[in-house]
């Protein structure tokens, strides 16, 4: 039993891989979306290992003085900000909290999304009701104002910004999902599911499911995108973790030395980073909405 | 039918916005500060200080102090800034329509530029036109808000120096009343540059919009018709393709309001804009917490009338729509 049960799940994953595959053939600017991606996935683990310099400590001279000159060079090929701290690593460390919030948050958001709206598209009734109506509440709040406002009550970590991400987000995914399942559950291998004696529950997740799979991992990259703009807008805001590096606070602090004029190697890479990552996830779901809706393909 | 949807649409809008009161209200009582620190600024006079206590029964239980804050608020009595000692809602008032304004005319913007060049891109179809113009567009579109809006000040501001660097009206400009402040060409100038980023940041959504459903309404047989009839391309798209195609927009329009809330906030504070969302940002930094809660509603209270708006004109455009 314990080995047909086994073995009953490595199909279903050689499956899973298969249909990736199938999704992603031909379509390259997802392809090079899943690389970018990869690319920051791998600098947030081994980023800080490799930076030349500690970000969180200001270059000094043997005086103690920050050095008069900040233009990029050889030894800092960001330069410095103004206090001193190499922009580079700080540029490559930040991948961190990017990588780590984006991820994080889009899979929490479309976890309690996309059950929500499973449970309220399968069952109808008052459920659904209540479930839509609390959705359409919570489109009413406005997502930043919120967030800074949780964020002074809750302190500024980086957790608390994955909470306020999930907390505010997942009302969209919720919608969907649940629009699609209501077109799926009347379909006729539904309705022998149910005459077979299936329960509610290997129903909605045996056999409803995997259908909205594709809608799901559309708005988990749709979802990576927007938290990684979100933690990006809280920093900037000064809102966001003071005691790790992070894009958006990168350019909180060019924007508080009004220094964007003169430092441009200051305040490029950090934007630029939000730009490509937040663009290729885009990107990886764009292969996605082509599988959701299948006639953006026939053009 | 359209009556009792509009009705149940309105009920809807109150419940939201009361909710948010509640929310609001609870969020600042959880808080592990003296209650009376959240309305009361150690620098008012005593007697003020007294006055205050009763008029939000600050000693009384919470859920009282709940029914006496609903009841304050409905006399639009949101209490006395901690920062400044003076009255919330006067202090606001004027911010408001500054914000109003520059949302209104961004979002408006956005919102025709995008029909227009999402009916271009869907008629050019196919072509490099089609793929240069959302490869722009997604790009400005997934760049931070905030980051646009200072590459846009660097610009135009501090290198070509066409636009001014920040502020809503010239310093030291005096203005005789509400037309005069707003109707005039120096606000229109220091209003260019926010409204400019807001458009072409904003403009993706109902861009991408128009050219999918319009794609999709192509294969229709009237659209065959009109080619057959010899109409030219210009009007097939504008006059045939275009209006059928204009409903999803309307729908994507309250999810539109929502985000930009938010780059309202960040972009108040890159262009200086004394608006209702940089206040919101000094007055959570600050801890003034009067100021916080009705910055935070009328924010709320924007998106919730838009989202509220845009239903009702919904329901005029398309007769089939029903509550759910």
């Amino acid at each position: 039993m314990a080995k047909k049960e086994f073995s009953e799940r490595s199909v279903v994953f050689r499956n899973f891989l298969r249909e990736q595959r199938e999704v992603f053939r031909g379509e390259k600017l997802s392809i090079a979306g899943l690389i970018i991606v990869g690319g920051f996935l791998m600098l947030a683990i081994i980023g800080p290992y490799i930076v030349p310099y500690d970000p969180y400590e200001a270059i000094v001279d043997q005086w103690g003085l920050v050095p008069a000159d900040k233009t990029p060079s050889t030894d800092h090929w960001f330069g410095l900000t103004r206090f001193g701290y190499d922009v580079f690593s700080q540029t490559i460390v930040s991948s961190r909290t990017a990588v780590v919030v984006g991820i994080i948050s889009a899979v929490m958001v479309v976890f309690v999304g996309a059950n929500l709206g499973l449970i309220s598209g399968y069952y109808g009734g008052w459920l659904d009701e209540t479930i839509m109506r609390i959705t359409d509440i919570a489109y009413g709040i406005p997502f930043l104002p919120m967030a800074i406002v949780l964020m002074t009550l809750l302190g500024r970590g980086v957790s608390n910004v994955i909470i306020v991400v999930v907390a505010l987000f997942w009302r969209t995914t919720t919608r969907v999902i649940r629009a699609q399942v209501l077109t799926i559950k009347e379909r006729p291998f539904i309705q022998a599911a149910r005459v077979a004696g299936a329960s509610d529950l290997r129903i909605i997740y045996r056999h409803i499911a995997p259908n909205v799979m594709p809608m799901a991992f559309l708005y988990v990259a749709l979802a990576v995108g927007w938290a990684v703009i979100a933690e990006a807008s809280i920093s900037f805001l000064g809102f966001g973790d003071p005691d790790s590096v992070s894009w958006g606070q990168m350019i909180h602090f060019v924007f508080a030395a009004q220094m964007f004029r003169e430092a441009w190697w200051w305040f490029l890479p950090p934007g630029l980073c939000i730009v490509l990552l937040v663009m290729s996830a885009f990107w990886i779901g764009l292969a996605y909405e082509k599988v959701v809706n299948p006639r953006l393909k026939i053009e | 039918m359209r009556g009792r949807y509009l009705f149940k649409r309105f009920l809807l809008m109150i419940v939201t916005l009361w909710v948010l009161l509640t929310i609001i209200f609870f969020l600042f009582r959880i808080m592990p500060t003296d209650p009376t620190a959240l309305f009361i600024g150690a620098s008012l006079h005593a007697d003020s200080q007294k006055m205050m206590m009763e008029q939000f029964g600050l000693d009384k239980p919470k859920i009282e102090q709940y029914f006496i804050y609903m009841k304050n608020l409905f006399k639009g009595q949101f209490g006395i800034s901690i920062r400044t000692n003076q009255q919330v809602l006067d202090m606001l008032r004027g911010k408001l329509w500054n914000t109003l304004f520059m949302m209104g005319t961004s979002m408006s913007m956005a919102l025709f530029l995008g029909i227009v060049i999402g009916t271009i891109l869907a008629w050019k179809r196919g072509t490099g036109i089609d793929t240069g113009g959302i490869a722009i567009f997604l790009a400005l579109r997934s760049a931070p808000e905030f980051w646009l809006g200072m590459i846009v000040l660097l610009i135009f501001g501090y290198i070509l120096q066409w636009f001014p660097i920040g502020l809503m009206l010239t310093p030291g400009r005096a203005y005789t009343g509400f037309f005069d402040k707003y109707f005039n060409w120096d606000f229109v100038y220091h209003l260019a540059l926010p409204v400019f980023t807001m458009t072409i940041f904003y403009l993706a959504t109902p861009m991408l919009v128009t050219r999918n459903s319009i794609l999709d309404i192509l294969h229709e047989d009237f659209i065959e018709m009109a080619h057959a009839k010899g109409l030219t391309n210009r009007r097939i798209m504008f006059r045939y393709a275009l209006r059928n195609a204009l409903l999803p927009v309307v729908t994507i329009a309250p999810l539109m309001l929502g985000f930009a809330i938010g780059g309202q906030v960040l972009l108040e504070k890159v262009y200086s804009w004394p608006g209702m969302g940089r206040e919101l940002v000094e007055a959570v930094s600050s801890m003034d917490y009067p100021v916080v809660q009705a910055a935070f509603l009328f924010l709320g209270a924007i998106v919730i009338i838009g989202n509220f708006l845009a239903d009702v004109l919904y329901s005029y455009l398309d007769p089939r729509v029903k509550v759910g």
